[in-house]
């Protein structure tokens, strides 16, 4: 133990995200504090953990859109700006302003911009692929809906459709059922199996433990730190639950997890 | 020039200094509301309403320059102002700040259009009324001071009647609608406030630049304290000390402009304020940062050392080199030995803690960074590890 | 109306207007849809010191020592208005107003200091302009329009505008995508890579040559209203950028033409001797144009909850 590189834990070449040692700050407390994650390759992978747990923060200061303190993030093995092109981000849908002037086929061609330069003309191709990701959501008949008028679950799907423009290997997702409705959370949810079946690799921040087990393969739980990872029948248990949540989950609630059969 | 204190000069100065208290004051409350830059919105409303107000005297035969027709003319305007940014804010999808701007400015070039119109009239050309955008103290009158003086200071009692009753409407104004306050009618006595020092500094600050005294000093006393009940005295004292200084500084030359002088003293307050202010200021946040990110990594350089991880972060290892925690070769020293060992024991009470309901409370008093010898006693520490071991 | 009247001495000044309004009304658009419409404000009254400094360095008035005095106060007013935010964590607003009438009193500061020399340049030019002194001389009516010769001698700020307007549209032909992509959403926009801070900034600083290449001829109050008024009155027209962006174009030209005639020719109308402000009147026009849109706009209410 005393020689410094006697365990040598790199970040793993074949995870789609690998973070090591992340560490996140607003203010002057710890938003993220040293926080290692090894996605696993073809997983569906839900972070959990109560509020202000840093749960989006991860997903941001993976991405670079909030600034790191400390830490490594590699995609695919590789530095985040030579394999941006490989990640769809789905941000939360509360995050923008709905009343932008714009119609739902224009935010679902905003997934094609960074293939699309800055001023290519948008060609038929383009809209097929737009129509196509439309479709998959069950939006095809909205595309010149203003954005606007839209339901909160089918401002999610108009999200999603835009990610799955972007043709992605892996897909980050912030709290995608958080406020749509029953239908949009099952058709969601079984297009994120698709992909997953079709080899992409996604990663959500979840909210509602009650479905980790019947919507996830694996789980990270954190609490401003990690709490433990890895596949959800080891991770999901009374234990790092209650690490994780502490007083805020009642060990009666956990007892109902257990009874309702998820783990 | 020497400074000589003319009875004039005194004069402008006092009324300058109370009407930077009032300012100040009446600032606080739009400021703690949120709605500093409706106070600018407000100050250019008044334009068309002074130049009505002139008119309409005008016509009815007086020379226009009755301070109660101005008055009663821009606050005619202002309040029509204020209706429109509100209609624009509630009835269309525009948000406040487009509503201010939109407001601000057409008011404001109605204004001006009609100021070009009393300049061709013939008992406007010596009105001077285009004296008040940027306000000019060379020909004050004695009774234009006392007008000032009185005006700034009925303000500054009115503003401090109110300014408990303000400062509950700005912190929570659901609590204080539960409380009995008439929300509406704080919000509209403020803003009658702000039209009141706006109309009072028209002589000295004029109208475009009258907005940063209203702005500035409750900023600036924001830098200083958290709290609402040292703000706003702090902000009528920056206003005051501002004005007074202001009005004397700009008596040293002929040509130099009273109401910029005056804002430019209260911006240097700000700036001083802004680099020293422990609360808020640039130098305290600074040092905070750093010590902060120091913290971060001495302890995640400790953790990795304990659990026998390569540190991969360059920063972490030069600090850690630095504080004797690790040798240049990358070997742990005894000191680093102990300290590792000490961070990895706190990281398993915590975790342990964690897992326990009952002891969120015992744990809250952690930051989560630092030695947990920090925030609790050797003998909760060993109550700690007794269950610890017990558990495990 | 007398070509040989109207042609020299409206036709230019008109012009004029038509494109500092629509230079402002572009980038508007952008920051009204930000949220930011008072830094249209804010920048507007920081191009005043900006000018006045690069007078007092280069004894002249230069425009492009202007210019570049201008946008770098607006560059300078806007990274102080980042960092003390950053720093003190106080609601950007109050911030705003802090650093723009600190600005603007410097300005006016200067100006008083250097108005010992002939060079006119005062706070009242600074406001309203001379929109109305913008004649051209050599023109003849109608057919001067086709002489070259007589072409020449337009007012140098028309072919700066001119200039101006080109290089914005260019600019914002070339970045639409990025600029509307971290328009809308900020944060999708920086996992694809963009750079959203510079662009952010980019567009201050198209709004800063679009405020001092109007500012020299129509006066700040004009490029104040026509960064915000236009683009919140087609805000209201239509829920679609492109139109939203063609219909700022015309309420631009509307109010800068229709400002123009109102404040030359309406007094003559209701039988006063003097013409009015025509700054003024424009920025009175468009205020009246974004009243009407928001009564009867199409689109005036939200469709979100």
């Amino acid at each position: 133990m005393l020689r410094l590189h006697q365990n040598d834990q790199t970040l793993d070449p074949q995870s789609p995200l690998a973070i090591r040692g992340l560490s996140v700050s607003y203010g002057e407390k710890p938003a993220l504090f040293s926080v290692d994650l090894t996605v696993a390759p073809y997983s569906m992978t839900a972070i959990v953990g109560p509020n202000g747990a840093g749960k989006s923060t991860l997903l941001k200061a993976a991405l670079g859109v909030v600034p790191r303190l400390s830490g490594q993030v590699s995609i695919f093995g590789r530095a985040l700006a030579s394999e941006r092109h490989r990640i769809a981000y789905v941000p939360q849908r509360a995050s923008v302003d709905w009343d932008f002037p714009a119609n739902v086929r224009d935010v679902v061609l905003m997934g094609l911009y960074g293939k699309m330069g800055l001023l290519r003309r948008i060609s038929r191709d383009d809209l097929a692929i737009a129509e196509d990701a439309l479709a998959q959501v069950g939006m095809q008949d909205f595309a010149h809906r203003q954005i606007g008028q839209l339901s909160g679950g089918q401002q999610q799907r108009i999200f999603l459709a835009r990610a799955l423009a972007q043709n992605a290997d892996l897909y980050l997702l912030d709290e995608p059922f958080a406020g749509v409705d029953a239908a949009t959370e099952a058709a969601i949810i079984t297009l994120l199996k698709k992909l997953k079946d079709a080899g992409k690799t996604v990663v959500a921040v979840h909210h509602d433990l009650s479905t980790v087990t019947a919507y996830f393969d694996h789980v990270a739980m954190i609490n401003t730190r990690l709490i433990a990872q890895g596949p959800v029948a080891q991770v999901f248990t009374t234990a790092h639950l209650q690490e994780a949540y502490g007083g805020r989950l009642a060990t009666a609630q956990i007892d109902r997890l257990r009874e309702a059969g998820h783990y | 020039m020497a400074f000589t204190l003319t009875y004039n000069v005194a004069l402008v100065m006092f009324g300058a200094g109370l009407l930077g208290v009032a300012a100040g004051v009446t600032g606080t409350f739009m400021f703690l509301r949120k709605r500093a830059l409706l106070s600018d919105a407000i100050s250019h409303a008044t334009l068309p309403g002074l130049c009505g107000g002139f008119m309409v005297m005008v016509a009815l035969g007086g020379s226009g320059r009755a301070l109660e027709g101005l008055l009663l003319g821009s606050a005619v305007s202002a309040a029509l102002g204020l209706l429109a940014v509100n209609f624009l804010k509630s009835q269309t999808r525009l948000s406040e700040d487009a509503a201010i701007g939109a407001v601000l400015s057409s008011f404001f070039g109605l204004g001006v259009v009609m100021l070009t119109v009393i300049q061709n009239m013939s008992a406007g050309r010596q009105a001077g009324l285009d004296q008040l955008l940027l306000g000019s103290t060379a020909a004050m009158l004695r009774e234009d001071a006392e007008m000032i003086a009185i005006g700034a200071a009925l303000v500054f009692l009115v503003g401090f009647v109110l300014h408990r009753a303000m400062t509950l409407t700005a912190f929570d104004e659901n609590f204080a609608r539960a409380l009995g306050l008439n929300v509406p009618l704080i919000d509209a006595a403020a803003m009658a406030l702000v039209l009141a020092v706006t109309v009072a500094g028209l002589k000295i600050v004029g109208l475009i630049l009258i907005v940063a005294l209203l702005i500035i000093p409750p900023v600036t006393a924001r830098l200083w304290s958290n709290r609402a009940a040292y703000i706003w005295p702090i902000a009528g004292a920056i206003g005051g000390a501002s004005g007074l200084i202001g009005a004397g500084l700009s008596s040293l030359a002929p040509d130099l402009p009273t109401g910029a002088i005056i804002v430019l003293v209260a911006a240097g307050f700000f700036l001083v304020s802004f680099l020293v202010a422990p609360a808020r200021g640039a130098l305290a946040s600074a040092m905070r940062h750093r010590k902060f990110q120091r913290r971060v990594h001495r302890r995640q350089g400790l953790l990795a050392l304990a659990q026998g991880y390569r540190i991969l972060e360059p920063y972490t290892r030069k600090l850690l080199q630095r504080e004797g925690y690790v040798r240049a070769d990358g070997v742990m020293t005894e000191r680093g030995q102990s300290a590792a060992t000490a961070a990895q024991r706190d990281e398993a009470r915590v975790a342990y803690l964690r897992s326990k309901p009952d002891y969120a409370e015992f744990l809250s008093r952690h930051d989560g960074l630092s030695d947990l010898s920090r925030a609790f006693t050797r003998d909760e520490l060993a109550h700690i590890d007794t269950r610890m071991e017990a558990a495990s | 109306m007398n070509g040989a009247e109207f042609v020299p001495l409206s036709l230019p000044p008109i012009l004029i207007g038509i494109l500092a309004a629509i230079a402002c009304a572009l980038p508007g658009n952008f920051l009204v849809l930000r949220k930011q419409a008072l830094i249209g404000d804010a920048i507007s009254h920081v191009v005043l010191p900006g000018i006045v400094l690069a007078f007092l360095v280069t004894q002249a008035l230069d425009a492009w020592a202007m210019l570049l005095g201008a946008g770098a106060a607006a560059l300078f007013a806007v990274v102080m208005i980042d960092v003390i935010k950053r720093v003190s964590r106080i609601e950007v607003g109050a911030i705003m107003g802090v650093v723009f009438t600190t600005l603007f009193a410097l300005g006016v500061l200067l100006l008083e200091q250097s108005s010992a020399s002939s060079v006119h340049l005062d706070v009242e030019h600074a406001l309203m302009g001379n929109l109305e002194s913008l004649i051209w001389l050599e023109a003849r009516g109608w057919a001067s329009l086709l002489d070259p010769v007589a072409l020449a001698s337009l007012p140098t700020e028309l072919s700066r505008l001119a200039l101006t307007l080109v290089l914005i549209v260019v600019l914002l032909i070339i970045f639409w995508r990025p600029l509307t992509l971290s328009t809308f959403d900020e944060g999708y926009a920086e996992s694809l890579g963009l750079p959203v801070r510079a662009i952010s900034l980019g567009l201050v600083m198209v709004a800063a040559l679009a405020a001092v290449t109007a500012f020299d001829a129509v006066g700040s109050i004009i490029v104040i209203a026509m960064f915000i008024c236009p683009a919140a009155a087609a805000r209201l027209m239509t829920d679609r950028l492109r139109s939203q962006i063609w219909w700022s174009v015309g309420f631009a030209t509307l109010s800068a033409s229709l400002g123009y005639v109102l404040a030359g020719y309406g007094p003559l109308w209701i039988g006063l001797d003097n013409s009015v402000s025509a700054a003024g009147m424009i920025a009175t026009v468009s205020g009246l144009i974004l009243a009407l849109t928001a009564v009867l706009g199409p689109k005036r209410c939200a469709t979100t909850t």
